[in-house]
């Protein structure tokens, strides 16, 4: 016993050798200080700042998940249907694999959505952290093709015909529409050639693609430093060693304070939904697509799952042909706008200060407009089309457009409230 | 750097004093670079043609896309016929038109987009008049939503619907909610531009019509 203080002493000995003869090698003790425990956050986070790290471990438990489901799973027009059902019944553990992921589906655009809106609010994609959401939207861009490929790996009736209605989009396109529809098919309509396609793009190019542009967002984050609540910038007051005095190591105070109890609660209520509603009464596992892929016959009412449908309802709100060119084009245009307009965003707010908490009156009320229409054509894109749901969708998009389109007008005119020097705890 | 190099490459200052003392040829430099980045962009122009053309149809899927023959000899008046799993995989519709049908569809109809087959992409020639058809009372389409692809649903009924207090019979898309008369053509203010496709197609006898060939591609 008495000697255990010395062997300890030894072993930290050891351990601290360890580490140096790999620091020589590669930069291991560098890179965690750079990206952990002297990565300096502003103290101030708050709930809102729970979405990044989130999105990150939905992400893996996506990759793991996806890899163990590929082991089990047929990509053909023949067997894909009958190896989900297989998934589910035959192999040990594949219904809470296939639970897991297609819950996490929803989950992933549902912390993704939270992320964006906190950037939204906070004002985090202004200089100098422009690149850093150009880059965010990239994931974003490329999140919605991941899921929109993996949606026809079941090949149930409602795979079949969200692909088929969605490919047709790029049928919008004047003149090279119909051949370029044709070869992202690779058939003449959706068959098993397409299916394998959407395979390989779904369990290979996209997720190295969405890996690398994760990192890169990391990157770039740790390189211009996070924002915060009150969109002020930490770097301006630091002390005598350099460190700014409203931030503290990102490890060990968010790691374990911030983040891990965050980690937790996420996945109880996470877990609560694979055990309890997966399928959430059709939202996340839509009805027909127990029913296997049959090209002959349309469901009833097609809808997107929950995450596209604010988009979807926007496409179904252009009804009328403009400047010579079809309703369908300018659905197309429409939607693809909706998608991609965030991305301007830093060079659209013209406001003197960051946070809405210090904007006024015009962008709270703006945003607020903004979030309630994004609600409702989520609503709407779910509902079968009616004239009255269709002039709903017309007016939320025009709010939708608007706030993008107004912002640097009513961002300079608003009167703001002074920015406070230090960051204000919550 | 004062130990030398012994197989006589120039050392990082030395470099770095050649530049700054230009006897670099710079223009040589940016000939060689832009031909350089020139031919590396056509290589991998060429290289990528393999890799584009590859998602094309294949040749089993053009096979696959082959004419196909129906049997329309229990076709009732007023009924369809399918969809059918027919020509390239798109589902076909084979509508059976009784007398009254067709009246409708020989009245002029301001409600219609392309009343006289004007888009001459969706019809072959013979299709050209107020049926869309080769024989009035057979009318032959490619079941597939001109919007968005959706398959329309088939409402043979002059009655009002949920969709169209005036419906005078056609097809419906339950997706977007677009509308079609009975000859598959399109109505005004609705999501989809045109009238559904006409497949090239030709009777081979009084009751079997062969999908995807006609006099011109047979």
């Amino acid at each position: 016993m008495a000697e255990a203080p010395q062997s300890q002493g030894k072993a930290a000995a050891a351990w601290t050798g360890f580490i140096s003869w790999v620091d020589e090698r590669f930069p291991l003790t560098e890179t965690f200080e750079y990206h952990m425990s002297r990565y300096w956050a502003p103290k101030n986070f708050n709930f809102w700042y729970y979405f990044g790290v989130l999105s990150m471990v939905v992400l893996v438990m996506q990759l793991l998940t996806g890899i163990w489901l590929t082991m089990s799973y047929v990509p053909s027009g023949d067997g894909a249907f009958a190896s989900v059902e297989y998934i589910m019944r035959d192999v040990e553990y594949g219904w809470l694999l296939r639970y897991l992921h297609s819950t996490g589906a929803s989950a992933f655009f549902a912390v993704v959505y939270l992320h964006m809106f906190r950037g939204m609010m906070y004002g985090s994609y202004r200089k100098p952290r422009e690149l850093l959401w150009l880059i965010g939207m990239a994931i974003f861009v490329v999140l919605m093709a991941e899921g929109f490929f993996g949606y026809l790996l079941p090949w149930g009736n409602m795979s079949f015909w969200a692909a088929q209605v969605i490919v047709s989009l790029v049928g919008a396109i004047p003149v090279i529409g119909p051949d370029v529809m044709e070869w992202v098919r690779g058939d003449f309509l959706i068959s098993d050639i397409t299916l394998n396609r959407f395979f390989a793009l779904h369990v290979v190019a996209l997720p190295l693609v969405l890996v690398m542009l994760v990192f890169v967002h990391i990157v770039a984050l740790h390189h211009v430093g996070s924002n915060n609540p009150d969109g002020i910038d930490v770097k301006k007051n630091k002390d005598e060693n350099g460190i700014p005095l409203d931030a503290i190591p990102f490890h060990p105070y968010y790691t374990i304070g911030h983040d891990l109890p965050a980690i937790v609660g996420f996945l109880i209520v996470f877990c609560a939904i694979v055990f309890f509603a997966p399928e959430m009464g059709g939202y996340f596992l839509e009805k027909p697509n127990f029913e296997q892929a049959n090209p002959l016959k349309t469901p009833d009412h097609i809808a997107p799952v929950w995450y596209y449908t604010p988009y979807y309802a926007m496409l179904r709100a252009a009804t009328f042909p403009l400047f010579g060119l079809t309703a369908k084009f300018w659905g197309f245009v429409v939607m693809a706008g909706a998608i991609v307009l965030p991305a301007v965003l830093p060079w659209l707010d013209r406001s003197p200060v960051k946070s809405i908490r210090y904007k006024g009156r015009a962008s709270k009320v703006m945003l607020a407009l903004f979030v309630l229409s994004f609600f409702i054509l989520g609503y709407l894109g779910l509902v079968p089309p009616s004239p009255v749901a269709t002039a709903a969708a017309q007016v939320c998009t025009v709010i939708y457009f608007s706030y993008f389109v107004l912002m640097p007008w009513y961002t300079r005119v608003e009167k703001t409230k002074p920015v406070p020097e230090r960051v204000t705890m919550p | 750097m004062s130990q030398g190099y012994q197989d006589g490459a120039p050392t990082a200052e030395q470099l770095a004093a050649s530049i700054e003392t230009e006897s670099i040829n710079k223009q040589r430099r940016y000939f060689l670079i832009g031909a350089t980045a020139a031919v590396g962009a056509v290589g991998i122009g060429g290289a990528a043609v393999p890799f584009v053309a590859s998602w094309a149809p294949s040749a089993k899927a053009r096979a696959l896309g082959a004419p196909v023959t129906i049997d329309i000899s229990k076709l009732q008046p007023g009924e369809m016929l399918g969809p059918t799993p027919a020509w390239r995989g798109q589902p076909i519709f084979v509508v059976s038109r009784t007398p009254a049908m067709l009246e409708v569809l020989e009245e002029s109809n301001p409600d219609l987009a392309d009343p006289d087959s004007e888009n001459l992409e969706q019809q072959p020639d013979y299709a050209r008049n107020p049926f869309r058809s080769r024989r009035a009372e057979i009318g032959v389409y490619v079941g597939l939503c001109t919007h968005l692809g959706c398959s329309p649903k088939y409402y043979s009924e002059v009655r009002p619907e949920p969709f169209d207090a005036n419906w005078k019979g056609g097809f419906f898309c339950p997706c977007h909610g677009s509308r079609f008369d009975l000859s598959g053509r399109v109505v005004k203010a609705v999501p989809a531009p045109d009238n559904l496709p006409v497949p090239p197609y030709r009777f081979i006898s009084d009751s079997v019509v062969v999908i995807g060939q006609d006099e011109e591609t047979a």
